[in-house]
């Protein structure tokens, strides 16, 4: 018996077709976000992902790491969607409005906030961009706010909105009540300065920085999930690390 | 003219083909190709987001990719969001075709032709001395050589260590133990960026040795059936 013809031809025609194919459907896919067929596919699955994270990973309990004030970062960068810095034209009339599915609403000051119960960490910061830093953040727990305003059994998620043009976050119940989320007036040991969110911002090391909404004016509490700025434009809704 | 040994041995005589590759290993071989290439150039443009590995301020740790753009056409999902929900997609069929593949291996007994062990050193030698041309003849070998299964093998490791690595930075508190383990945050970072292009260089030795060395092989994992010039099982 002898062999049949090793059909190298065809086997190497069949391997540049299948290089050339692979070749042509990568570069067409590359630079590409899934277009209209894929990109609602790929938020499901990210909706799925945030169920994992937020019901399966998440641990109300698990705090995390705190570094000594003297591993402080050299810098930690800090952004803003409005054009110029927000700044408040008026800060003795700032006040944070507590609303929503609540028994009682509440409009706390500066001082107010400065008087109740406060906790002060040094945690790595994680940005969703990949890099992170170290800083001392100084604030009043979330845990706290929610206890004063007494939300109703309904109240499930909290929208946290700013000053700074439509920015603003959902967070679900269980995080926002974790020991260290917190709204902080401070950080490194000073009052938090304008570029980190004066005169406060949400601060969380369980979350990602997009996360942590910064020139606070409300909290409202809801029953159906709020939805966020850069959460709408398709990042993950839930940020927990 | 060529002086020194043929890479591969003579052609053995004619032989049948015979059944090489069972049809889960013929599917994940290929599903692993494009699920690794889909999650290689969505990190590319995850890592373009912040092209360096330290933290804010410094120092970095070393690597020649610092501040890097890579071109378009080697990056997927248009933007940091869609690369994050691309890799963070593909993650979970990445995992479960690794675990399908490993479960096949291990409950069919092939891990024995795969798995380099300390007693394969010796023949490790051999091969390379061959490969070095320091030894005429092609020492015998089973369905792999053992240079194969220290490849095999490495490649099996290095994927377990982009998935350890890929939690330690997707759930860096919630996996803490695992991140404090690999050196921190930036650190795991740093190792799962750099499980890259010791796939991309896996992937194109394994190529080239695919068709230099033994072409049947290939279409042994196109139809399982293989009819080349190497032992087709232990």
């Amino acid at each position: 018996m002898t062999e049949p013809q090793t059909p190298g031809l065809d086997r190497r025609a069949f391997v540049k077709l299948g290089v050339a194919g692979g070749a042509a459907s990568l570069a067409a896919a590359c630079g590409w976000d899934g277009g209209n067929a894929l990109r609602p596919r790929l938020l499901d699955i990210s909706r799925l992902n945030d169920w994992v994270g937020e019901k399966l990973l998440f641990s109300s309990t698990r705090l995390a790491r705190t570094y000594d004030p003297a591993e402080r970062s050299a810098m930690l960068p800090s952004y803003f969607i409005s054009t110029a810095m927000p700044m408040l034209e008026n800060p003795d009339a700032w006040r944070l409005r507590v609303a929503g599915l609540v028994q009682r609403p509440l409009e706390l000051s500066l001082d107010e906030l400065l008087t109740m119960p406060r906790v002060t960490y040094t945690v790595k910061h994680h940005c969703v961009e990949g890099w992170s830093a170290i800083a001392t953040w100084h604030g009043v727990p979330v845990s706290a706010i929610v206890q004063r305003s007494e939300p109703l059994a309904a109240a499930r998620y909290i929208q946290f909105v700013s000053f700074d043009s439509d920015y603003s976050n959902g967070w679900d119940m269980a995080s926002a009540l974790h020991p260290q989320t917190i709204l902080a007036y401070g950080m490194n040991d000073n009052p938090l300065p304008p570029a980190h969110g004066a005169p406060l911002r949400l601060y969380s090391p369980t979350k990602l920085g997009y996360k942590m909404t910064k020139y606070l004016v409300s909290m409202t509490f809801m029953d159906r999930r709020p939805g966020g700025y850069w959460e709408d434009r398709g990042y993950p809704w839930f940020g927990g690390i | 003219m060529n002086d020194g040994p043929p890479l591969a041995p003579p052609a053995a005589p004619p032989r049948a083909p015979v059944r090489r590759h069972h049809w889960i290993v013929r599917l994940t071989h290929w599903a692993t190709l494009f699920l690794v290439a889909g999650m290689i150039t969505s990190g590319l443009q995850i890592y373009e987001a912040y092209a360096r590995f330290g933290s804010r301020g410094g120092p970095f740790l070393p690597s020649p990719f610092d501040d890097a753009r890579f071109p378009q056409w080697s990056r997927l999902g248009g933007w940091l969001a869609g690369a994050l929900n691309w890799h963070f997609a593909l993650m979970w069929p990445f995992v479960t075709v690794g675990l399908l593949y490993l479960g096949y291996l291990v409950g069919s007994g092939e891990w024995r032709a795969l798995l380099f062990r300390p007693r394969d050193v010796r023949g490790a030698v051999e091969m390379a001395k061959y490969y070095l041309h320091l030894r005429r003849d092609h020492p015998p070998q089973g369905k792999h050589n053992p240079l194969q299964q220290l490849a095999y093998t490495c490649i099996y490791l290095f994927g377990a260590l982009a998935v350890l690595t890929g939690l330690a930075i997707y759930k860096p508190v919630q996996f803490g133990w695992l991140t404090a383990l690999l050196g921190g945050f930036q650190a795991a970072r740093y190792w799962h960026f750099w499980i890259v292009w010791i796939f991309v260089a896996f992937t194109i030795t394994h190529v080239i040795l695919v068709f230099v060395v033994d072409p049947a092989s290939f279409r042994a994992m196109l139809t399982g059936r293989y009819r080349g010039r190497f032992p087709s099982h232990d």
